[in-house]
């Protein structure tokens, strides 16, 4: 009803076409109460162009994937302990087996916690110093930039990444410390947008302000934060992208 | 992995009560009630009909003393698709999408066990929108505590948010949206009032509707214990002193199996196998096999023994009342219960046949080798008790003099002389000081940081106000639902207005919907309502419900904005004393194109802020007045609905021809918050002027309708347009880095204007 | 200093939704035969000597229990 001139303000850019056509294969797992497996699947299909592989946990064949992602939720409803029981199906001796013989395995939040429940990452998840669940927006430091994951990134750059969890309290004793530190092995600290480290830019009370760990040959990730919302253009933030661009020009 | 279910065939030593109007009474049947059910069975009731009848006729159930009074509002418009009646309303957002939503209350449940009460409330809304066939997309929730100086209060809040994250995060739903206010009247009666919003495909839409006889009946979820027997009849019953002893009735929420439940049931509407599907709510297995026998026009016999059970020597009684969570009743083409069983075996479910449709429309219940019921369908739904209560005269709120409170400046204020401030440093600021700061105005994030609001990817806006990166402020969040298009999303209801007008309050809360999903850019659909009132046998509050029921009518219709589905909840009442009437309104709307979408957010220093629908003059039932003065008086602003229409369509219009790059409704608190709202969000100050000929204090703090603030780098077209379209508008200044300052003196910072606006919830949470 | 061990458990009838899964993921390992799993939790407080079992449970009827829904036992260790 109302007729209006050309608009002045621009619009917002155009969502970017997918970088990498290239073939990187990637199967994400489903568990009973498992969540982010579509935010997941959009994500890496926005930077790899290929749809990955959903595969329920009963499924015994898991395909040959170049990169195997255990994706955020509840799995079993987080009962007992975050990840405990997924750790311990069927499903997760293929994963372990396959990690084993060098296929990169991505976990993020829950699969993080699985990660860790099946000890394929050292140290523990205990709940959120707040004893609350959190979603926020949090900035990460890269602390190694020379992986697979992260050549993109660069060490000491900062992503802006969001956290959604009420377990993801990272705790490791001095020992483990020590190793993942001598060997490189942080990936992601909580800091703030200058890239400090400090107290206050710690989400959770993570030992050290870590967010994400490797295993020593630097082939798994786990991380608390969803880097795979952080991806898309109305998440008006794509802090993400370089992640996913980086395993995927890797594996592609 | 639980107890094994009773499989005794010999029946067990169950002893019925007997029968009386006395124990009848007690189920909260009048001796009326009582007798007609006599002459429908021509006999006396069993007591497992008794209980079923007891439930039925339930004020939960059967809305009876308000569906009269429901069917005054406008339900209809070309894109709805399913209106008030079934588990949620439907409408058309193109291209074959459905938005299928719906709120619920779950006020008493949530005041007796507050983490449970709203968890389970989150679930059975989202049970609601899933049976119909939709995905749940997005969660809001629209919450009413006591005052924060009630012992109880912060136990209250503590427990429901934790609650209602428990459940949507686990179930991987976002919570988008909602709000937070306290007053004293909610001291023995808090409001926990859960939306969920879905997203299906137009053709394949579920309802309950459309069982044929001879097809089977197939109960799927959870087992049936005893949890909640009697729910839907407690929260048709007025609290008392000492009620509290109620509490064996509270429901145990189990999110991970409602999440199984959702994966199963859409996987197996993507087969042709389910003729009808109801979810088992209030009154469980009993309302929705009535449900189904009524809407499909046949009869229902169930074999209760092969219900799944989770404890043993349950009585037929029990196992129709329970209201255990997680549960289905659906109705399946023969020959195909193969189909869903094996879908629910596969997500560990549990899945029986239990019984079968029949022509002839009675519901009849057998167990142990022996009928327990045997009712006519038609009378148990139809014969339902409708009241049309007295209502009275109602006494609305004595009018103010505006003029007189605008010239008393705030300095006047108790809170002042209280703090020791000097009189001569009292100004505007102070009182924005105080209102931001104010327990309803406050930054929310201690509640919504508890939310999962980014799961499934697809938020655009979401809750976010602290300017701290997190979320973006808007006035309606904002969830995409393809590529382009988006759905916006809020909840409204100021119920200090509806107390002093019910009519005008009613209005206002439909408006103030409309303004929330135009102010970032979508064209409103549809509504949903959760009516939450007192004791409607007093006349009085029956006149509190009437009038905001004819005045949310009344924006309906003008705003063609119909309500699609909604819940009544009365007797919330302690000991005599009732909540203010609360209507609550959860809008939806539909942009085409979400990022055309506008957050209130300032976004560059010498950009124009312009106002537009008039200046404030109104200052009665005014946030300013409770909040500065202590004072809840007045009438409430009225809504002039032309302008209401008028102005939301030219807000629309602006931000689709991308002319502002931020906006932001006047609500509560009047302009001075609104602008202060947009700076914390924007971390951006700005220089301000009073309209000359304006008392500064109504020009600041009313909160007169149809109101919004817009920026924009230039302001001359929309002016220009403004005029041609004969709105109000004015250019109030302009941003700037740094603090909020007014042109009649005072300024604040925006980092302070942040702390204060900040600091409440965490520190009385602490 | 003495001790009391506080164990809660879900009352009888209340639905157990943790014990639940946890039955259901142990049929999944193959274990058989399982009958209904429930789970709760304990709670050791270190208490001045002399510390009635009314205190405890006073602490449980206030706190460490809700009594809504779950039901404890007191063990008291000198």
């Amino acid at each position: 009803m109302f007729t209006l001139p050309e608009a002045p303000l621009k619009r917002l850019p155009c969502e970017r076409r997918s970088c990498y056509s290239k073939n990187m294969k990637a199967s994400i797992i489903v568990f009973p109460g498992t969540n982010r497996e579509k935010d997941m699947a959009m994500a890496l299909e926005r930077v790899s162009g290929r749809k990955p592989q959903l595969v329920w946990h009963k499924e015994t064949d898991l395909g040959a994937p170049d990169l195997i992602v255990l994706p955020g939720g509840f799995s079993y409803g987080d009962y007992l302990r975050c990840g405990a029981m997924a750790a311990h199906s069927p499903i997760m001796r293929e994963v372990i087996d396959r990690a084993a013989k060098g296929t990169r395995v991505l976990g993020v939040c829950n699969g993080f916690q699985m990660l860790i429940e099946t000890r394929l990452l050292p140290g523990a998840l205990l709940r959120n110093k707040t004893l609350k669940f959190i979603c926020r927006q949090t900035n990460l430091r890269c602390e190694n930039g020379e992986t697979e994951f992260t050549r993109k990134l660069g060490k000491g750059s900062v992503i802006r990444v969001p956290v959604a969890h009420g377990e993801g309290n990272y705790f490791a004793n001095g020992e483990i410390l020590r190793e993942l530190e001598s060997e490189q092995r942080i990936a992601f600290r909580y800091c703030d947008e200058r890239g400090e480290t400090g107290s206050s830019a710690n989400p959770n009370g993570s030992t050290a302000n870590i967010a994400g760990i490797f295993n020593k040959r630097k082939t798994i990730l786990g991380m608390m934060p969803h880097p795979e919302n952080a991806v898309l253009t109305h998440h008006d933030n794509d802090s993400g992208l370089k992640l996913f661009e980086g395993i995927v020009e890797a594996l592609a | 992995m639980t107890a094994a279910p009773a499989k005794n065939h010999e029946a067990p030593a169950i002893r019925e009560p007997d029968v009386t109007p006395e124990l009848a009474a007690e189920y909260g049947l009048s001796r009326e009630e009582y007798e007609h059910i006599v002459r429908i069975l021509s006999r006396e009731p069993s007591h497992t009909e008794l209980g079923i009848f007891s439930v039925m006729w339930s004020e939960h159930c059967s809305y009876k003393s308000s569906r009269i009074h429901l069917k005054k509002l406008p339900t209809q418009a070309p894109w709805v698709i399913q209106g008030p009646g079934e588990n949620a309303g439907v409408i058309d957002i193109g291209d074959n999408q459905a938005a299928i939503f719906k709120m619920e209350s779950h006020n008493h449940p949530s005041f007796i066990e507050p983490y449970q009460g709203a968890a389970t409330g989150v679930g059975g809304i989202m049970r609601d929108v899933f049976t119909m066939g939709a995905r749940p997309i997005a969660n809001l929730n629209a919450l009413r505590f006591g005052e924060p100086s009630h012992p109880k209060t912060r136990h209250l809040v503590s427990g429901v948010v934790a609650g209602i994250a428990g459940y949507g995060n686990c179930m991987g739903v976002p919570t988008v949206g909602g709000e937070t206010q306290f007053h004293p009247s909610y001291n023995g009666n808090i409001l926990v009032n859960a939306m969920t919003i879905g997203l299906a495909d137009q053709d394949a839409i579920y309802y309950s509707r459309g069982a044929k006889p001879d097809m089977p009946v197939v109960y799927v979820g959870s087992k049936t214990g005893r949890d909640g027997i009697h729910g839907a009849t407690m929260a048709s019953a007025e609290f008392g002193d000492g009620n509290e002893e109620n509490r064996p009735t509270v429901q145990v929420g189990d999110p991970f199996t409602e999440k199984l439940l959702l994966e199963a049931c859409l996987e197996l509407m993507e087969t042709d196998a389910i003729v009808c599907i109801q979810d088992m709510g209030a009154a469980g297995l009993t309302s929705s096999t009535v449900e189904i026998a009524d809407k499909g026009e046949i009869g229902v016999t169930l074999e209760l023994d092969k219900v799944p059970q989770r404890e043993r020597m349950m009585t037929p009684y029990e196992l129709m009342l329970s209201e255990s969570q997680e549960r289905m009743l659906m109705v399946l083409e023969p020959g195909k219960e193969h189909i869903a069983e094996a879908i629910f075996k596969k997500w560990d479910l549990d899945f029986a046949v239990i019984g079968y449709t029949t022509v002839e429309r009675r519901l009849k219940l057998t167990m142990y080798g022996k009928e327990w019921c045997d009712i006519p369908v038609p009378p148990l739904v139809n014969d339902a008790p409708v009241y049309d209560r007295p209502t009275c005269a109602y006494q609305k709120a004595e009018a103010i003099d505006d003029a007189a409170y605008a010239a008393l400046p705030p300095s006047n204020s108790p809170l002042f002389k209280e703090e020791g401030r000097k009189r001569s440093d009292a100004s505007a600021i102070d009182s924005l000081a105080v209102l931001i700061a104010c327990p309803d105005m406050a930054d929310k994030r201690w509640i919504w940081e508890q939310y999962d609001s980014l799961v499934m990817g697809e938020s655009v806006f979401t809750p976010g106000i602290t300017g701290t990166q997190n979320g973006k402020a808007a006035d309606a969040a904002l969830i995409r639902v393809s590529s382009d298009k988006a759905l916006a999303t809020a909840s409204d209801c100021n119920p200090r207005y509806c107390k002093a007008d019910p009519f005008e309050g009613g209005k206002q809360a439909v408006a103030e919907s409309y303004r929330n999903i135009s102010a970032v850019g979508a064209t409103p659909l549809a509504v949903t309502n959760n009516l939450n009132f007192g004791n409607p046998e007093k006349p009085h509050i029956m006149a509190q419900f009437v009038g905001c029921i004819e005045g949310m009518a009344a924006s309906c219709q003008a705003l063609d904005y119909p309500v699609i589905s909604g819940n009544v909840s009365l007797y919330n009442e302690t000991a005599g004393t009732a909540i203010l009437p609360t209507p609550v309104i959860g809008g939806v709307g539909l942009i085409p194109d979400w990022s055309k979408a506008m957050d209130i957010a300032f976004k560059n220093a010498d950009d124009a802020i312009l106002l537009i629908g008039g200046t404030g003059t109104h200052l009665g039932q005014s946030l300013f007045l409770k909040e500065v003065y202590g004072k809840e008086i007045g009438l409430p602003p009225r809504v002039d609905l032309d302008r209401e229409r008028k102005h939301g369509e030219f807000i629309r219009a602006l931000i689709d021809g991308m002319l502002v790059n931020a906006c932001h409704d006047i609500s509560d608190g009047g302009l001075l918050c609104t602008i202060a709202e947009m700076a914390i969000a924007g971390n951006m100050g700005a220089d301000l002027r009073v309209e000359p000929g304006n008392n500064p204090v109504a020009f600041w703090f009313g909160e007169d309708q149809a109101r919004y603030v817009v920026t924009a780098p230039m302001s001359d077209v929309i002016v220009a347009q403004a005029k041609e379209a004969n709105i109000p508008c004015t250019v109030l200044g302009h941003t700037k880095a740094g603090s909020l300052r007014l042109a009649d003196g005072g300024a604040i910072d925006i980092e302070k204007l942040r702390t204060l606006h900040t600091s409440w919830l965490p520190d009385f949470m602490r | 200093m003495m001790h009391a061990v506080v164990t809660i458990m879900l009352k009888k009838g209340v639905l157990d939704p943790q014990g639940k899964a946890i039955g259901h993921a142990l049929e999944g390992l193959g274990f058989e035969g399982v009958g209904e799993v429930r789970q709760g939790k304990v709670i050791t407080l270190e208490i001045p000597d002399g510390t009635g079992e009314s205190t405890v449970r006073d602490m449980c009827e206030k706190l460490l229990a809700n009594p809504v829904i779950e039901d404890y036992e007191i063990e008291m260790r000198t």
